[in-house]
């Protein structure tokens, strides 16, 4: 019997120490640098709140923390879409102005695979700018350090919230360098094939609600032969060295 | 007794390893595609949307009746012309198996723009851009201009066409889009 209880405290704190290895991996590291960062093309910076309130629109399947918006919005309950989350929002330059609206579709992957630190959704931005055109963001996003980080500490949090400061790089393919696929479609985006990340920032999340206080950001990659026609100043962030 | 129990330690650790490998965390729900081959060349594909059972989001200025009815779209916000919907697509068998936008806009600045996106989370995503004329028959067509996933290595075009309701009814703004895809491996020939 002595035996038997043995076997059974190892095994529930073997699984206890696999799973606490797994959530707190060393090897997963955090990465906040892109090299689009460090690109000496131009950078074109859209700025949204990572706070499902502030959107036009989202949805999803009803049964997240997050609840869909406005009320009244359709719910996608049926089963090829419940893992799907669709937001509709304003998309903001760097002086806080309204530059266009972006529509993202974002799915959990079946590529997922927790062992390796990766939590996988495939999204694509659809972003259109008035006056100026539209373009696609394809990615695959690692949103596991988002949950290790932040999600896991509200659930265990006596508050059911997280606040502190918390800044990561979402993207993480399909580019060869991490970074996501950008196709223009129309305007002066029309000839666009470029790279971009998207990075969220986030400060406080409630277990209830989800993100309470989060901003996200889409910082896509110019080339030179695009840039070339006039952006206006302000949203195209820089041209670093 | 201690051996046991280090037996037990590598036994847990490694049944948890092993089921996190073998037993896939996401399992997206699967519709079997319905496609059939074109004598030209290529795969062609239909999808639905049914209106306004399907209509997820309309938004535009100055809209008087928004999808959903409490919906706060930022009047004048976005210059020129917007109009935003949002749809969950159907294929043939009438089975939702995505969602998508369809956005069509003419700025200040710039021409008329008419422009899809398909999203089958089994599948990946499909944008494509209309030609805002109409052809003949109540069609537009378009190409698809970029893919992820499974459309990632295919081109080829689409065309809409908005069926009305049969007459009589009475609700006029009644009817389906019928989405047809046509789409061939990048390197193969469609004609």
């Amino acid at each position: 019997m002595k035996y038997l209880l043995a076997l059974l405290a190892g095994l529930l704190l073997g699984a206890a120490a696999a799973a606490a290895f797994i959530v707190f991996n060393p090897l997963v590291s955090s990465s906040s640098l892109s090299p689009i960062e460090v690109s000496r093309n131009e950078l074109l910076v859209l700025n949204y709140s990572g706070v499902a309130e502030d959107a036009l629109a989202h949805t999803n399947n009803g049964e997240s923390s997050i609840n869909p918006q406005p009320s009244r919005v359709q719910q996608l309950w049926e089963p090829a879409v419940r893992q799907t989350d669709v937001t509709v929002t304003l998309l903001s330059g760097s002086r806080n102005e309204t530059v266009g609206l972006g529509i993202k579709f974002a799915s959990w992957s079946e590529s997922t695979q927790l062992l390796s630190g990766e939590a996988v959704v495939d999204s694509l931005w659809y972003v259109y700018m008035p006056g100026r055109g539209s373009l696609v963001v394809g990615q695959r996003e690692n949103r596991f350090q988002y949950l290790r980080d932040i999600v896991l500490p509200a659930h265990w949090s006596s508050s059911n919230s997280w606040k502190g400061q918390w800044r990561g790089n979402l993207t993480f393919g399909p580019g060869s360098l991490g970074t996501g696929v950008v196709v223009g479609g129309s305007g002066e985006f029309a000839e666009l094939d470029s790279a971009a990340i998207e990075t969220l920032t986030a400060r406080a999340y409630s277990a209830e609600n989800g993100p309470v206080a989060a901003e996200g950001q889409l910082t896509i990659e110019i080339p030179a032969a695009v840039s070339a026609d006039s952006f206006e100043e302000g949203v195209v962030a820089g041209d670093t060295p | 007794m201690f051996k046991t129990f280090v037996v037990g330690l590598l036994l847990g650790a490694a049944a948890v390893g092993g089921v996190l490998y073998a037993v896939p965390v996401v399992n997206q729900h699967r519709e079997a595609s319905i496609i059939s081959v074109r004598t030209n060349g290529g795969n062609a594909e239909a999808f639905y949307v049914n209106i306004p059972m399907d209509r997820i989001l309309l938004g535009a200025d100055g809209l008087a009746s928004p999808v959903p009815p409490d919906l706060a779209w930022p009047d004048g916000m976005l210059s020129g012309e917007l109009n935003t919907e949002l749809f969950k697509l159907r294929n043939a068998r009438d089975a939702v198996v995505g969602v998508a936008s369809r956005i069509a806009a003419r700025g200040p600045d710039q021409d008329a723009i008419i422009e899809w996106v398909l999203h089958v989370p089994a599948r990946g995503s499909a944008y494509v851009t209309m030609q805002p004329e109409a052809l003949e028959g109540g069609y537009r067509s378009g190409v698809l201009r970029h893919g992820t996933r499974e459309f990632q290595s295919l081109s080829g075009s689409m065309t809409e066409r908005w069926v009305a309701q049969e007459a009589g009814d009475d609700s006029p703004g009644d009817g389906r889009i019928e989405l047809e895809v046509a789409f061939v491996a990048i390197g193969g020939a469609e004609e």
